[in-house]
């Protein structure tokens, strides 16, 4: 280990000579850059979401200009992905649908993270009778079939495109609280927590400082892996008609239109069941990557 | 007054296959400054005791049936509510733990790892802490503390780790310094130096320590007073001095008889017959009984006690306490 010491000041440091030693996430962040197939993924998810991001500058129009003159064009000059049959510009509603994508992605995961998480931690951590009702519970959220469940919030609370976030939130945090409750019970029997005990810590404290960091590496590589399954989930509700509601654009919502025309205009239905694809393929391929970097018996030695 | 009183602790795990009783009535004291050593085979409760004061008994499975221990005269450790207990545990009484390797938290630099206990008990604040956290390094020998002490648990060899673990246990100055085993998982050399150090910090701070091994000659050198357990019971309690030239129980001599060292060399090894005890079974009378060379039938039949035979030594040998037996 002597020799990956980095030799740098830490001006921040209250010893200017202190060595900073290297993190497990700093070695973590080493074995990560040397797979090549996750970082050109990362790469690749980093122009998409930078171009959605930007897509109100980026976009040649705006994702409901309709140009009902053109209706539904191939890829040309102009329209680099062709337009729909209402004539509007496929490339842009392709941005847009991105962010949109992306964004359920995101928030979804973070919400799924956030209830699982706390929900986890706290269970496998209490154990006994409170582990005990709070695991039937979540058996008893997984039980229903989800998609209906996610229908139903819908249905209930009206389609706005922040319930949707949350709806889907709230079915994929199950996974989530079984592994961080399995991870943190294996934890809750290792010394340094008895030992974090036996010094006074508070129990959230203990929680927060010292078990969720060492639950962090699963809980990122499963983060990874949500996401591309919420955007799934975002595009098979859009497809039925349950998600984003037009004239907002989503993948979902595009490749249903496409596929609803798929013999005439077959690039309807390409473009953004391509870019769908392709953002699933690399969020796994990222997650795989993270799973071989974070892997805790690689990293002790 | 002494500085920890334990009354008649009762630690019961509650398991499928019946309650084993991992400690079983055990009374002891210990007073500021002394230095106390427990030694007794894998099994025979002595961590679970320390567990047990230290609250760290996982319930369920395990329950404290009875008993009180009183520290410094005023706090019931088993009774006290657990924020009582988290103003005492890591400011008044502190525990090194057996395996170094595992005891700290992986993520978290040992800086911050050795001064959390002076935060989160307001000690004192973060720029005060870190130097206190620097100068605990360099007192338990850690070479080259102000370099190390920004670096992660696995840049440290094992000797380094439990130094970084006796210094964070010692960082707030406790009255009471449970070692539970701190030797056992460092190699040989290291042994003698966390001893040394243990010592050390021991004349320092005039803490009180207790010292939990199965280790003999580590007791012979190190403590005053030494409780010998057995089966979750204390056998034999007496000073270090005593124990060793006027043994009280059976058990203790077959144990003196067990060090390698000082067998005759080329003789086969003395070993004790036999297995300790089940323990979820309930034993009747002297649990050593059934291994005993001594033992008659009334051995096998309660009540067996504790009883003090010489000022300060205590036995539970009930031949030796009718002075029918010498060893």
């Amino acid at each position: 280990m002597q020799e990956t010491f980095t030799a740098q000041t830490q001006n921040a440091a209250p010893l200017s000579e202190a060595e900073a030693g290297t993190s497990l996430w700093r070695d973590a962040w080493h074995r990560l850059k040397k797979n090549k197939m996750a970082v050109a993924s990362a790469v690749i998810l980093a122009a998409l979401s930078l171009a959605s991001v930007l897509a109100p500058w980026i976009a040649p129009y705006s994702y409901e200009e309709q140009n009902l003159a053109l209706r539904a064009v191939p890829p040309q000059s102009g329209h680099w992905l062709g337009t729909d049959a209402l004539g509007r510009d496929q490339l842009t509603r392709l941005l847009y649908g991105g962010r949109v994508s992306l964004m359920v992605g995101i928030v979804a995961t973070g919400v799924a993270l956030l209830i699982g998480v706390t929900y986890g931690a706290t269970s496998g951590f209490f154990g006994g009778k409170v582990d005990m009702a709070m695991m039937r519970i979540v058996d008893i959220i997984y039980a229903l079939p989800f998609t209906i469940f996610v229908i139903l919030l819908m249905v209930f609370f009206g389609r706005d495109i922040r319930l949707l976030f949350v709806a889907i939130g709230a079915v994929e945090w199950l996974t989530m609280a079984r592994i961080v409750r399995g991870q943190v019970q294996s934890l809750k029997k290792q010394e340094f927590i008895e030992a974090a005990r036996a010094l006074g810590l508070r129990r959230r404290r203990i929680i927060f400082l010292h078990m969720i960091p060492n639950v962090l590496g699963p809980i990122i590589v499963y983060a990874t892996l949500t996401v591309p399954a919420v955007m799934l989930l975002e595009a098979f509700l859009s497809f039925l008609g349950l998600g984003v509601q037009p004239p907002m654009s989503s993948w979902g919502l595009m490749i249903k239109d496409g596929a609803d025309r798929m013999e005439e205009c077959p690039w309807l239905l390409i473009a953004p069941g391509v870019t769908l694809a392709v953002t699933l393929f690399c969020l796994n391929f990222l997650g795989d990557g993270l799973r071989d970097a974070l892997d805790v018996r690689a990293s002790k030695d | 007054m002494p500085l920890l009183t334990v009354n008649n602790l009762r630690a019961y795990f509650h398991t499928r296959n019946g309650v084993v009783r991992a400690v079983d009535d055990v009374s002891f004291e210990i007073e500021k400054g002394d230095m106390l050593g427990i030694v007794g085979e894998s099994g025979s409760g002595k961590s679970v005791t320390c567990y047990s004061l230290m609250g760290l008994v996982p319930q369920p499975p395990g329950r404290i049936e009875s008993g009180s221990a009183v520290f410094d005269g005023k706090t019931d450790l088993l009774k006290c509510s657990t924020n009582d207990l988290n103003q005492i545990r890591g400011k008044h009484m502190a525990m090194v733990f057996q395996d170094p390797m595992t005891s700290l938290n992986p993520y978290m630099r040992i800086e911050d790892q050795l001064i959390e206990p002076l935060l989160i008990h307001g000690v004192c604040g973060r720029a005060e802490a870190v130097k206190r956290g620097l100068h605990a390094l360099e007192e338990v020998g850690v070479p080259d503390a102000a370099k190390r002490i920004r670096s992660y648990p696995h840049e440290f060899s094992g000797g380094m780790r439990q130094r970084v673990m006796i210094a964070m246990a010692l960082i707030t100055k406790p009255e009471l310094l449970i070692a539970d085993e701190p030797t056992t998982a460092v190699d040989v050399t290291v042994q003698a130096q966390i001893l040394e150090l243990i010592k050390k910090m021991q004349n320092e701070l005039g803490m009180a320590v207790i010292w939990v091994t199965h280790d003999l000659g580590v007791v012979a050198g190190f403590c005053r007073r030494v409780l010998v357990m057995y089966a979750g019971r204390i056998l034999e309690s007496a000073p270090t001095e005593d124990l060793f030239y006027r043994t009280k129980h059976p058990y203790t001599r077959a144990l003196q008889r067990s060090i390698p060292s000082l067998q005759p060399k080329g003789a086969e090894l003395y070993t004790i017959a036999g297995a300790p005890p089940d323990l979820s079974k309930r034993i009747e009378g002297c649990p050593f009984a059934p291994r005993c060379e001594f033992a008659q039938e009334r051995c096998g039949q309660p009540p067996i006690e504790l009883k003090t035979v010489e000022p300060g030594h205590a036995t539970a040998c009930v031949r030796m306490q009718s002075s029918e037996i010498s060893i």
